[in-house]
């Protein structure tokens, strides 16, 4: 039990760690990541499917998530359409083109097919059990992210994307073009939304145009659980709140989802209380201001 | 330096709105000239300044920087020739980063790549140039800006802005949002770059005492115009009265903006 909300804490953590480089760090609240995740979920389990190199269709799912955010972002700069709309427009018509990438079906099984989880618990039987093998494997690969996020974001581009959120004429000022960091900024969050789906895919067992719908929430929900875990103004420290925020957000959902019928709660619900935690955070932090 | 040619610019045109910002305006800025702009609200000078940076493009006419058209090239372009200061101390500095990440991006201008271009070399750097604004920022470098007070934010968005090279620097009074002392102190520190690093400058103010005390040259602008444009030795003899005396006798009316006498 306790791994199964770790490794699902971790596969969404890259998920919610998009989300946080798009609303808290551009400022730039991009709803394009109900439609990148399906994206990377269908391309990842075509590729499977048709027994291509895993690491390869990696890296076709971040090129896909990349180039989707990268519509977002020139629809919002080019015909100064709201950065919400410009998101919402991308998410549908990816609606479409993840029907097609699946072969004009809103879902494929990967029960039969050789994924990179099960290559690893063939590895590792033996020496670890199942469920162990699975999340080592997902820590690992979810450190490594982190590790190369926090890397970036120390790089001169990285520190200018930092400062576009919180103060787009000083890039200008700076020479550097704000459209194009734009496309950048969000383009890199929906290319990790789309790996986050791509690895969601293979830990379900199949890839489905609707495991998107709403997923953007509660990626907002996770960020904001995590905020409250601890304050730091170091990138690293920041990247880390998020993938605690995002575990710690499906442990309440794996509560509501396991003890939630001593109060008449059906998993319908999930999404409702997911809703409910946004306001509250929302409240709260709202509370912490007026003391301060 | 700076070339403007019949410059026009009108905001909603053919609407009741309609609003003549800048109408017909002809400016020369030579290298090196430090030219002070007064003039009462809605005389049009923060609009110039926003033609000359490209944040606005003109209705009609032609801007040239360095003897280049520049008049549809956007802002973020010219930004590399241009340092420019705003009266909002937060403009110039991100306040969620630290002041060393701040300067690493003031660094250099233009598009940033994948390096990592803050060393402890740099950082001695930043130590060095914060050291003389005297404001014990030396030892902060991993505080956030945030944390900053209005004029210590302004001497670092000068300080940075000098870092980065600019050939002419726009000061949109940039001093008017700071009490009196700071106000003294980031007005000091301006000339002080302006003649260190032999910028040309263009600087916008309220106080009518400032304008004739600073510069080699003044503009005088109302209702969109430059009305007045004084230079060389006469700049020098100019006096508060002598300019009310000049605008009454161009403008045929009395100077209506206490705003300016007063302070």
């Amino acid at each position: 039990m306790i791994e199964g909300i770790l490794v699902e804490g971790l596969v969404y953590g890259l998920m919610v760690l998009g989300v946080f480089i798009t609303f808290r760090v551009l400022d730039f609240p991009d709803l394009t990541v109900d439609g990148s995740f399906p994206l990377g979920a269908a391309i990842m389990a075509v590729m499977l499917v048709n027994n291509i190199n895993p690491f390869l269709a990696l890296l076709v799912v971040f090129a896909a998530g990349v180039a989707a955010g990268a519509v977002t972002a020139i629809i919002h700069n080019k015909l100064k359409v709201p950065n919400l709309l410009a998101g919402i427009l991308t998410m549908t018509m990816l609606y479409s083109i993840n029907i097609r990438i699946l072969n004009n079906r809103a879902n494929m099984p990967l029960l039969k097919t050789e994924t990179m989880i099960n290559k690893v618990v063939d590895m590792t039987e033996g020496i670890l059990p199942e469920s162990i093998a699975i999340l080592l494997l997902f820590v690992i690969i979810i450190a490594v992210f982190k590790i190369l996020l926090d890397l970036f974001f120390h790089t001169d581009l990285g520190l200018t994307l930092g400062a576009m959120g919180g103060n787009e004429q000083m890039v200008i000022t700076q020479g550097v073009n704000p459209e194009l960091l734009k496309i950048i900024g969000v383009g890199l969050s929906n290319g990790l939304v789309a790996l986050s789906g791509a690895f969601a895919a293979q830990y379900l067992g199949f890839a489905d145009v609707n495991m998107g719908i709403g997923i953007v929430i509660t990626g907002l929900a996770s960020v904001m659980i995590g905020e409250f875990l601890f304050h730091s103004s170091k990138i690293s420290m920041l990247t880390l709140r998020v993938l605690l925020g995002a575990i710690l957000f499906k442990g309440i959902m794996y509560a509501g989802r396991y003890y939630g019928y001593y109060i008449n709660m059906t998993p319908n619900d999930l999404k409702l209380i997911t809703g409910i935690l946004i306001i509250l955070s929302l409240i709260i932090s709202k509370a912490k201001k007026g003391v301060r | 330096m700076v070339e403007l040619k019949n410059v026009s610019k009108v905001f909603n045109e053919g609407t009741v709105n309609e609003n003549r910002a800048i109408e017909s305006t002809n400016l020369k800025v030579e290298t090196d000239d430090f030219i002070t702009i007064i003039g009462s609200n809605g005389a049009g000078k923060t609009t110039l300044f926003n033609l000359i940076s490209g944040n606005i493009f003109p209705s009609e006419g032609y801007i040239a920087i360095n003897q280049k058209d520049v008049t549809k090239v956007p802002e973020y372009k010219r930004a590399k020739n241009l340092g420019r200061i705003f009266q909002n101390t937060t403009l110039g500095t991100a306040g969620q980063m630290t002041i060393e990440d701040n300067m690493i991006i003031a660094l250099t201008k233009g598009f940033k790549g994948l390096r990592r271009s803050l060393t402890n070399k740099k950082r001695e750097i930043f130590k060095e140039h914060l050291k003389h604004l005297d404001m014990g920022l030396e030892d902060r470098l991993k505080d956030n800006v945030g944390l900053l007070s209005g004029g210590q934010r302004q001497a670092m968005t000068l300080l940075m802005m000098v870092l980065s090279k600019p050939d002419l620097i726009l000061l949109d009074e940039h001093t008017a949002a700071l009490d009196p002392k700071n106000a003294q102190i980031i007005l000091d520190l301006t000339v002080k770059y302006i003649h260190e690093y032999d910028l040309t400058t263009m600087m916008i103010t309220h106080n009518m005492k400032q304008a004739i005390e600073y510069g080699n040259r003044l503009l005088m602008m109302d209702k969109g115009e430059i009305i007045l444009d004084v230079k060389g030795e006469e700049k020098k003899n100019l006096t508060v009265e002598i300019l009310i005396e000049k605008f009454h006798n161009i403008r045929k009316k009395s100077f209506e903006n206490d705003e300016i006498l007063l302070s």
